[in-house]
């Protein structure tokens, strides 16, 4: 979550509750609705490593609160993170080591951990179905993470078929 | 308990034409009941549309049983079968197969003709259906004026027209972009809630996500069989996360 709210901090400075507000406005139902506790735990850490500042503003009749901004030294992680590719899924997964590994020892044949498998993406995928069905219009950004779920399953369950056709 | 909508015991098929016999399909069992939407899975020749193209009784089988709703179906002679095939199934090919010389609306009023339906309420149900797969301005063209796509989904339109006991199809979406494939992912969600029972081959996850069980194939025999469950629910954050 670090680099997520040193980015809402680089749009604007804020304090640890509009940081949630902004966090759930941005994403919609895309983002796991945001603890504040860990919001101000992280803020602690960026401030600790000096990629945000925070000023005491003060407030009549309640105790100050912590406004924070973004570093010039917070915008250049800033800019490497956008600047840098990102990682995508691995393909070497748990699975993956399973169905090498288990068939060696007599733990479970390719055939049985294959099905299983599918079953289990078949499940996920109409879990993303019900999900997508429920999602309003309006929630863009919610809707395009759904399908971009949907579209890795749908890899997911071609290189299954792609075993199976090889390791059968 | 009433009867499986279908039903096949130990079902074989060999094409024997070519130099050597292929075992395209060797002995499956299945039970599909009423109201169960099923996605046949597999690798390319592992005897998915063999196997449909038997049960709709397109294609002869070598041996072992088919049932229709409580009805010994492959026993029958070619005429009758073809009556029974009318009345109850309802099939999407892999090549659409539409009647080239007829307009979009008649090629998907005619089988709820064929079925006995009466011309009001074949026409009602040809409205309702193209509308729900976004065809409702291409009713009057002749098939060869409309996309890939577009034709794909007329030959479901027509599939589901005389309201068949089973809906039998052959990879209904692979012409399809990703939003012509939610309408007809929409139809499907909808007729399977009314009861319509599905038998469909797919290598779409989507598709083969709203289905409630699975059956893989692989050279010929069923090698799994199972419930698809569902188990989240939450927002798209949250259920995404999960993985
Ligand atoms: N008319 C035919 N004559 C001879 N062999 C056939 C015939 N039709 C299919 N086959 C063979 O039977 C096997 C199963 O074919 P089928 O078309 O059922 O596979 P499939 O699972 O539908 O594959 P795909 O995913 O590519 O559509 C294949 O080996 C195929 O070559
Ligand atoms: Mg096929």
């Amino acid at each position: 979550m670090r680099l997520h709210l040193l980015a809402l901090l680089a749009k604007e400075p804020a304090h640890g509750y509009e940081l949630k507000q902004a966090l759930e406005q941005t994403f919609g139902s895309a983002y796991p609705s945001p603890n504040i506790g860990q919001i101000y735990v992280t803020l602690g850490r960026l401030e600790k490593d000096g990629l945000v500042r925070a000023v005491d503003v003060e407030q009549s009749n309640r105790p100050n609160k912590k406004v924070y901004y973004c570093t010039a030294k917070g915008r250049d992680v800033l800019t490497l993170w956008a600047d840098e590719p990102t990682e995508g899924p691995r393909v070497r997964d748990e699975f993956f080591m399973k169905l090498v590994l288990a068939p060696l020892t007599g733990i479970a044949d390719r055939m049985a951990l294959i099905n299983r498998q599918r079953r289990h993406y078949l499940s996920l995928m109409g879990d993303l179905n019900d999900l997508m069905a429920r999602t309003p219009p309006e929630d863009r950004v919610a809707l395009l993470l759904i399908e971009g779920a949907m579209l890795h399953l749908q890899a997911d369950l071609d290189w299954l078929e792609r075993c199976q056709e090889d390791l059968a | 308990m009433s009867d499986p909508a279908l039903k096949a015991v130990n079902l074989v098929k060999v094409y024997s034409g070519g130099a050597v016999p292929v075992h395209a399909v060797r002995g499956v069992d299945l039970q599909v009941e009423p109201g169960e939407f099923i996605a046949v899975m597999g690798p390319s020749g592992s005897g998915k549309s063999t196997l449909v193209h038997m049960l709709g009784g397109l294609d002869t089988r070598t041996s072992g049983e088919i049932w229709i709703d409580g009805t010994r179906a492959d026993t029958l002679s070619e005429s009758a079968w073809a009556l029974l095939r009318r009345k109850k199934i309802g099939f999407v090919f892999q090549f659409f197969n539409l009647v080239a010389s007829m307009t979009v609306a008649d090629n998907v009023e005619l089988p709820a003709l064929l079925g006995g339906a009466s011309p009001r309420e074949a026409r009602e149900r040809s409205r309702h259906l193209l509308g729900a797969l976004n065809l409702a301005d291409r009713a009057d063209a002749p098939p060869a004026r409309l996309s890939g796509g577009e034709q794909q989904r007329v030959a479901l339109a027509r599939a589901l027209a005389n309201k068949p006991s089973v809906l039998l199809a052959d990879e209904p979406t692979g012409n399809l972009d990703s939003r012509n494939t939610r309408d007809v992912l929409r139809l499907l969600g909808e007729v399977h809630r009314d009861g319509q029972t599905i038998v469909m081959v797919t290598h779409d996850a989507r598709v083969a996500g709203l289905a409630d069980r699975v059956v893989a194939l692989h050279d010929g025999e069923v090698v799994d069989d199972g419930r698809i469950t569902r188990r989240r629910t939450g927002t798209a954050g949250a259920v995404i996360d999960l993985r």
